[in-house]
């Protein structure tokens, strides 16, 4: 019973991270219906980002802060410089062009940095506190979860609350309408792209120090489970994102921590055809679903 | 089918002025080209020395793979991340077969042939499996599903280590050329013999197939797949059909892999080689096999090159071992982009494209 309290626990933490990541591709989705499969590797770039600045500075939270703002500076780079260029007409071109960048990113990453694991250092503590006799959460798993909620909650925020969330919204929803009313519809997107991959980078700062450590491919598994959790959701909604992202950690935690950590990407990979083949528009999918 | 044939070939001679008064049917006119490589090919591996033999060899088994996907993803318009784990499926069942063979004794050079037939086979059940799976995903989903496929290989290699021996791998056992072909006849120009007669004719069935009822159905599914329905075509029949062939393609060129290296790892089929595959047929052209050779080459080319490149700079051994490594990953990237954005044909549509240019310049006529 501990031990199943312990990986549940563990699992929402991990989901939590899963969370923030299928967020930042539902963000994109509702944008511009791309699946950003260079979110992985930009999200990687910018942990690198944080470890230049944090081995520079020795300040931890100095990198963290470069990550993200690296994140936001990437995402609109990409938007600008590659994805607009892209002819929109075939669905499989941006894919196509996402997975080049992913690709020059991991090259031009090793090329700098190497294809050794890095030490990732974590701010806090990642031994589980005891409480009763029973292991629960870690001050870093707590430090993950206010983290995810922060975010999540200004997202929210943002999109509900702002002037510029319902421009974005209106760019995303009717493009042409928007720009009619003065709406600067290319400004949204790339806007969108900016604050996709900050969430993408924030996600990589909080799950690279529970992996083996920084590596350019370092994310590649992460992407596969925060997408699957993203279509477990319905990639067109947000709390779908969220709800998905901890299912997944849960599911990855059990499956590791009863039958071994070799088949996570097993577990996965059934999951995503499990619902791909019975509930291909998630979870929250409206009930005009998108054919898929 | 001989009028759909010849209906075909009045077709393709009203189009290209070049091919005017050419009336062999479409099989023979590919058998025909396919025997003129062959030829070429053998003219050429004794001009050549063992390490370049080698080299074609491997162009010859990639070639297998991004033909078949060029057929999955350039006509019927399905995108697979998966290929590279096809190829393992391939290569890994090619060892397993092979071993079976040497543990009773049986060591003939031509029992290659069934186990390349076999592996061929696996493959295309391990495709059914997935096509099956994919006819009802559509661009970003089927991208994904396929990307996980990809990341499962090390995984269960490493699982079933008892089958696969993990990261390790297996030997595959591989019979020496014939003695008839005389003592000291090189290896690699076997191989180059081997794998060029297996691509042929791999290629050949591709070639014919493109032309055909079924090559016609898979345009139409890309292009229109409301308007391929309303015509009669099963839109999900045709893609697992596209499926479970470019899957059989991919297992050859992953057997055929498995020959020339003498031994299967995981390392070798990560996710890196599905991209690879992709950006090698997007770049020679999707959806043409003359794009899929193109792509092929570049796949053995690019990575020779920069180490020539490398080696024109002093660099300290780390730096140059980092930048031999990941330059050919960066230079890929960056011309996937580039041709994606600016050539969406690619090489062989660049060069039709000259070819066209030319004519109009000189016509047949004047000429």
């Amino acid at each position: 019973m501990d031990r199943f309290l312990f990986l549940t626990l563990d699992g929402l933490s991990r989901g939590a991270v899963y969370a923030a990541f299928a967020l930042a591709l539902v963000l994109i989705w509702r944008a511009g219906r791309i699946v950003n499969f260079a979110q992985g590797a930009m999200a990687v770039a910018a942990a690198y980002v944080a470890y230049s600045v944090t081995a520079a500075t020795g300040s931890y939270w100095l990198g963290f802060g470069a990550a993200l703002l690296a994140g936001l500076l990437l995402g609109a780079v990409v938007d600008v410089a590659v994805m607009r260029l892209v002819d929109h007409r075939s669905p499989l071109n941006p894919v196509i062009v996402a997975l080049g960048l992913v690709l020059l990113i991991q090259a031009v990453l090793g090329m700098v940095y190497g294809n050794e694991y890095l030490p990732a250092r974590a701010p806090f503590s990642r031994t589980a506190l005891t409480v009763g006799g029973t292991a629960v959460l870690s001050p870093y798993d707590l430090f993950v979860f206010a983290t995810v909620g922060v975010v999540g909650a200004a997202l929210v925020w943002i999109f509900t609350r702002t002037a510029i969330g319902l421009r974005m919204r209106a760019a995303a929803f009717a493009p042409e309408v928007s720009r009619l009313l003065g709406v600067n519809v290319g400004g949204m997107l790339t806007l969108g792209w900016a604050l996709a991959s900050g969430v993408g980078a924030l996600a990589a700062m909080l799950v690279i120090p529970t992996g083996l450590g920084l590596h350019p491919y370092a994310m590649d598994l992460v992407f596969v489970s925060a997408f699957t959790a993203a279509v477990l959701g319905g990639l067109d909604s947000p709390p779908g994102a969220v709800v998905g992202g901890l299912g997944v950690g849960l599911l990855l935690s059990y499956v590791s921590g009863y039958a071994g950590g070799d088949l996570i990407p097993l577990a996965v990979l059934a999951l995503l055809l499990t619902v791909l083949l019975l509930r291909p528009g998630g979870l929250f999918a409206p009930v005009t679903a998108r054919r898929v | 089918m001989s009028a759909t044939r010849a209906a075909a070939s009045v077709r393709a001679a009203a189009v290209d002025p070049a091919r005017r008064g050419r009336s062999l049917p479409t099989v023979v006119r590919h058998l025909v080209v396919a025997a003129g490589v062959a030829l070429l090919v053998l003219m050429v591996s004794y001009q050549l020395d063992s390490f370049r033999n080698f080299q074609l060899a491997t162009v010859a088994a990639y070639l297998c793979a991004t033909a078949g996907l060029t057929v999955l993803t350039g006509l019927c318009g399905q995108l697979s991340l998966g290929h590279g784990a096809l190829m393992a499926t391939g290569a890994y069942t090619l060892a397993l077969v092979q071993n079976a063979f040497a543990e009773r004794g049986l060591t003939a050079g031509g029992l290659l042939v069934v186990s390349l037939v076999v592996a061929a086979l696996a493959t295309v059940v391990v495709g059914a499996v997935v096509g099956v799976a994919a006819a009802r995903l559509r661009g970003p989903y089927l991208a994904g599903l396929t990307l996980a496929v990809a990341v499962v290989v090390p995984a269960l290699t490493v699982t079933f280590d008892g089958v696969f021996n993990g990261e390790q791998g297996l030997a595959v056992p591989v019979a020496p050329a014939p003695a008839g072909l005389g003592s000291y006849f090189p290896h690699e120009r076997w191989q180059l013999w081997v794998a060029t007669v297996a691509t042929l004719l791999c290629l050949v069935l591709l070639a014919n197939l493109v032309r055909s009822r079924y090559g016609r159905s898979f345009r139409a599914v890309r292009d229109d797949e409301v308007a391929a329905r309303l015509a009669g075509i099963h839109v999900a029949r045709t893609q697992v059909v596209a499926f479970v062939i470019s899957a059989g393609s991919a297992g050859l060129g992953g057997a055929l892999l498995a020959v020339l290296a003498q031994s299967v790892s995981p390392g070798a089929f990560g996710l890196t080689l599905s991209l690879f595959l992709l950006m090698a047929v997007v770049i020679g052209g999707l959806g043409r096999l003359a794009g899929a050779a193109w792509g092929a080459f570049l796949l053995v080319a690019l990575p020779d090159l920069t180490h020539s490149l490398t080696n024109l700079f002093t660099l300290s051994p780390a730096a140059a071992q980092r930048l031999e490594g990941n330059l050919p990953l960066a230079i890929f990237g960056s011309t996937l982009i580039a041709v994606m954005i600016a050539a969406p044909g690619g090489v062989q549509g660049l060069l039709s494209r000259l070819v066209r240019a030319l004519r109009a310049r000189w016509p047949a006529g004047r000429s």
